[in-house]
């Protein structure tokens, strides 16, 4: 019963977080939002302390780890790979002893890089985010040409439900690292069940110090008379906490799976309080939900889109090459670089939300995957607010459009050599035309040629949206690009 | 309001506004007439009513948009109360400067309209004005002649007077879930003898002029006109919609609206006076793309935006009066000024906005033959593309129109927007246009492509924006 409630709460959870990450569009963050906004660690660096930490050190200290089943994804993903592992090769755990030295030594070196700001390690090993970067970085782009077909379809059929977005990798580090912590966590998992969640995982020790608390609380507990010392449960037991010869099991990595209990065949473990036995309140186990990851795999073979069929012949368009900013620009709402280094865990839920392109991991080490802003294939428009809206850390504050239009990311600099007015000797101003705060002014210059105008940038109106560094003709490196603020300024 | 829009009303509305600081700062309690330059020298002007030989200032006060304390009106505060003091202040304003015509009804305002305007007029001679109120039965709880009866008493009492100069039947062509518009109209005034009591209150003086307010099925206004052509009833005065964009194009956007020439020269051949409402279309000719506003302040740099339309209103000879529902006293000043007096629109202005209007109704078609020779934009456009998308757009009537706060307009903003980048990649759109004048020499049409393509730029940015 245990597990059954534990699976179907699980496939829920996933496919919220899945459907979520994807960005299916149909308004997904404001019915899956807040699947994201209870994992653990982002609300820890939202500062979200009432309700959602203190929830979860109260269901941990009632129900024991079951954060670690039914609400973390990259726990649920480690559990399905164990449940292959087990198909292949049966009975095959047993109890090990708990490594406290790897354990605590861990959590320290984590904690120390929240508390200074080290995002390589947080980021690395908050579970959330590492399940969200396997999302965007291996099923996203599958997602992406599932919903390009039927966005050609809807195209062929006049319909309006699908529209195309590009299919592009942001950063070849982010998606190295999500194939080895997927091939990594897959293996492990294969083989040594939890071992990741009880030994490395910074979320995991910090709830087992919740979970080992004695006191009243449902735990799995042993019926002394009725065991039979078979050691199926300890076989069975993917967190390798079951010492049956003693009767013990080690709740500071027991995470509720409820498969002893089902191996068990003498009645002789119970999911119970201390006291008095009674049953967990039942499920609907009807509510089974679709998997999607699995079945959009199958659609990889690239659908030819029709191309528009045009007589006069269309310039070649040269790539865009985004600049070397020295200061990287951060989106709006993430206050400064500091607060967003320290809040961000890197779960690319903004990348995957951002409709206009311009958000991706970034390759800077002490950065590491955390998102930044470059406007290559889009710019961060007006009425946009929604990495904002979907950041489960706090590291991108909630923003209204109105707020956003006063928030200055960064400024714009102009690069005379790079300009067409004076390289191809052509007038232009389309940096000037498409400012929405009207930033930028069209100067006389004297050229090689006589007058010409020039655009000049007025820092104050400027929040740094990129609008003009998109729009700039010059390619590949635009003769307008956006510098990043470091300490966002308002007004 | 984001930012974009803000700084556009700021530009548009810069010089009204510091004329009214300023003459606010100067210590007069009363802000000064906006002059602009052209308007607001002189005094108020008037039309005569043939029936009652009333004259009637051609501003009239729409009371349905009545501040309310907090700022704003009931769509902004939904709970709060009239701000009676403004309401006071307000209504001594437009007196004091010739307006003499108030229009209310007992629905305006969640039902408070009439007993606010009631308390700030009767503090002033009952004959310095003229009232004007509807019999607003749109209820079903309404129908009955009981109920009618009770709902015309009621508003005298509100009103504190014991006559009406002007009365309407309110809103007559519309329809409900299971009457049509013939239907709705016997139910509301002919089966209960409604209108024939409307008629003995008439000649009892309780009214001065019977008319009524249309908006929907034309052919119930057809047979009113005609029952009046036939001697059956006759109607003092009609109320229509009218302005510069519904002259022709009313049922263009909403095929439930006659165009305003028809119903006006209907009327106007009758001798009926004719009473002029959404002379802004719901404030959408107030509020406009900067293209447009720019070959207004192209022609007139000092005149506000809106002041076109309320000329436009105005400039029909058998237009009585044109109503302006004003909630902020900036908005009466500067109608005051519009009308003091008012400067007809000439036949060569009349010519430019009819241009605008086919501009709003994006029925600008660039005459494009897609022969490619303005091909290859050297900055990579598909320039025949991007206007055979917007040309279709506007032949099959898909263009984003009419009410912006209508399903409709969200669906067909939607349609137009996705199909845009359907049709065209992203690099190859309008946006991309640097203005470099490459192809221009090469049209044959003698298309100003740059400065085609970036309208269209700005329409596309508009709507992406809203």
């Amino acid at each position: 019963m245990l597990r059954k409630i534990r699976i179907s709460l699980q496939v829920v959870t996933m496919t919220l977080v899945t459907l979520l990450l994807l960005g299916i569009g149909f308004r997904v963050h404001l019915w899956a939002g807040w699947v994201a906004k209870i994992q653990f660690l982002p609300a820890l660096l939202a500062l979200n302390l009432i309700p959602v930490i203190l929830l979860h050190f109260w269901l941990t200290y009632t129900f024991g780890r079951i954060y670690c089943s039914v609400i973390c994804p990259l726990g649920i993903m480690q559990d399905f790979f164990s449940w292959l592992g087990g198909k292949a090769k049966k009975n095959r755990f047993s109890y090990a002893k708990e490594n406290k030295v790897l354990r605590y030594g861990f959590l320290g070196v984590f904690a120390l890089a929240i508390i200074i700001g080290f995002a390589p390690v947080t980021t690395l090993f908050e579970p959330y985010s590492a399940y969200s970067r396997i999302v965007n970085s291996l099923f996203k782009p599958l997602y992406d040409l599932l919903n390009n077909w039927l966005a050609s379809m809807d195209a062929a059929n006049d319909r309006y439900n699908f529209t195309e977005v590009q299919i592009w990798t942001r950063s070849v580090t982010t998606f190295v690292v999500a194939i080895l912590t997927l091939l990594i966590l897959a293996f492990l998992a294969w083989r040594k069940g939890r071992i990741y969640c009880n030994t490395i995982c910074p979320v995991g020790t910090t709830l087992s110090f919740i979970s080992r608390i004695p006191g009243f609380g449902f735990r799995v507990r042993f019926d002394k008379d009725k065991c039979k010392n078979c050691g199926m449960c300890e076989k069975n037991c993917k967190a390798q906490a079951i010492d049956f010869k003693n009767g013990t099991v080690d709740y500071s990595r027991c995470v509720v799976c409820g498969d002893c209990l089902d191996k068990c065949k003498f009645d002789a473990l119970h999911y119970t309080t201390k006291k008095a036995p009674s049953e967990s309140k039942p499920v609907d186990t009807e509510r089974r939900a679709f998997l999607v990851g699995a079945a959009v795999a199958g659609t990889t073979a690239a659908f030819a889109q029709p191309q528009m069929k045009v007589d006069g012949g269309l310039a070649a368009i040269e790539d865009k090459k985004a600049p070397k900013r020295q200061t990287p620009v951060t989106p709006p709402g993430s206050v400064s670089a500091r607060h967003f280094e320290k809040h961000c865990t890197a779960c690319q839920l903004c990348v995957s939300s951002c409709p206009n392109n311009v958000l991706r991991p970034s390759t800077d080490f002490m950065k590491l995957m955390q998102p930044v802003m470059s406007f290559e294939r889009g710019y961060c428009r007006p009425e946009c607010t929604r990495c904002s809206e979907v950041c489960p850390a706090g590291a991108i504050k909630p923003i209204s459009r109105e707020e956003k239009t006063t928030i200055h990311v960064g400024h714009a600099v102009w690069i005379k050599e790079n300009c067409v007015v004076l390289r191809d000797g052509v007038s232009c101003g389309n940096c000037a035309r498409h400012c929405p705060t009207g930033a930028i002014l069209m100067i006389d210059h004297e050229g090689p040629n006589g007058t010409v105008q020039v655009p000049a940038v007025d820092e104050n109106k400027c929040i740094g949206c990129g609008a003009c560094e998109h729009l700039c003709p010059a390619r590949p490196f635009s003769a307008i690009y956006v510098e990043g603020n470091e300490m966002h300024q308002i007004g | 309001m984001d930012r974009r829009e803000f700084i556009k009303h700021i530009g548009s509305a810069a010089v009204a506004t510091s004329v009214v600081l300023s003459a606010c700062k100067s210590g007069d309690e009363k802000p000064q007439p906006l002059t602009g330059i052209l308007d607001g020298q002189g005094e108020m002007t008037y039309r005569t009513n043939p029936n009652t030989g009333d004259k009637v200032s051609i501003l009239g006060y729409g009371m349905m948009r009545l501040p309310v304390e907090g700022g704003g009106t009931f769509r902004d505060h939904p709970d709060a109360n009239i701000d009676q003091e403004m309401v006071n202040q307000q209504i001594d304003y437009a007196l004091e400067h010739g307006v003499n015509y108030f229009d209310t009804s007992p629905v305006y305002c969640k039902g408070l309209s009439e007993h606010a305007t009631g308390i700030a007029l009767a503090r002033h001679p009952r004959n310095s004005y003229y009232i004007a109120t509807k019999l607003s039965n749109f209820s079903p709880s309404t129908w009955s002649r009981e109920a009618s009866i009770n709902m015309f008493e009621n508003s005298l009492k509100e009103l504190q007077t014991d006559y009406v100069d002007y009365l309407l039947l309110h809103s007559i062509g519309g329809t409900t879930k299971d009457l049509d518009s013939h239907q709705l109209f016997d139910t509301r005034y002919m089966d209960n003898g409604i209108l024939d009591w409307l008629v003995e209150q008439k000649n009892a003086g309780r009214i001065r002029n019977l008319g009524f307010s249309y908006h929907g099925d034309v052919e119930i206004f057809d047979m009113l006109l005609r029952w009046h052509d036939e001697g059956r009833y006759h109607w003092d005065f009609v109320q229509i919609q009218m302005n510069y964009v519904d002259w022709h194009y009313a049922d263009e956007y909403n095929t439930r609206n006659t165009d305003a020439s028809y119903l006006y020269n209907e009327l106007h051949r009758r001798g009926i006076p004719v009473v002029i409402m959404e002379p802004l279309l719901g404030g959408r000719l107030a509020d406009q793309p900067d293209y447009i506003v720019k070959q207004m302040k192209e022609r007139e740099p000092e005149t506000p935006v809106a002041r076109w339309a309320f000329r436009y209103a105005g400039t029909q000879e058998g237009v009585l009066v044109v109503l302006s529902g004003m909630t902020y006293m900036e908005h009466l000043v500067q109608n005051v000024a519009t009308y003091s007096p008012l400067r007809p629109i000439t036949p060569k202005e009349d010519e430019f906005l009819m241009k605008i209007a086919e501009e709003i109704m994006e029925l600008k078609i660039v005459p494009c033959t897609a022969c490619n020779y303005c091909m290859p934009c050297p900055y990579g456009l598909n320039i025949p593309a991007v206007f055979g998308y917007y040309n279709k757009s506007i032949t099959d009537g898909a263009m984003p129109a009419g009410n912006r706060e209508a399903k409709e307009y969200w669906e067909a903003r939607k349609r137009f927007l996705i199909g845009y980048d359907r049709n065209i990649p992203a690099l190859r759109q309008a946006s991309h246009c640097i203005g470099c004048g490459h192809c221009k020499p090469e049209c044959p049409q003698g298309i100003d492509i740059p400065t085609e393509l970036h309208r269209i730029d700005d329409y596309v940015e508009q709507l992406k924006t809203l």
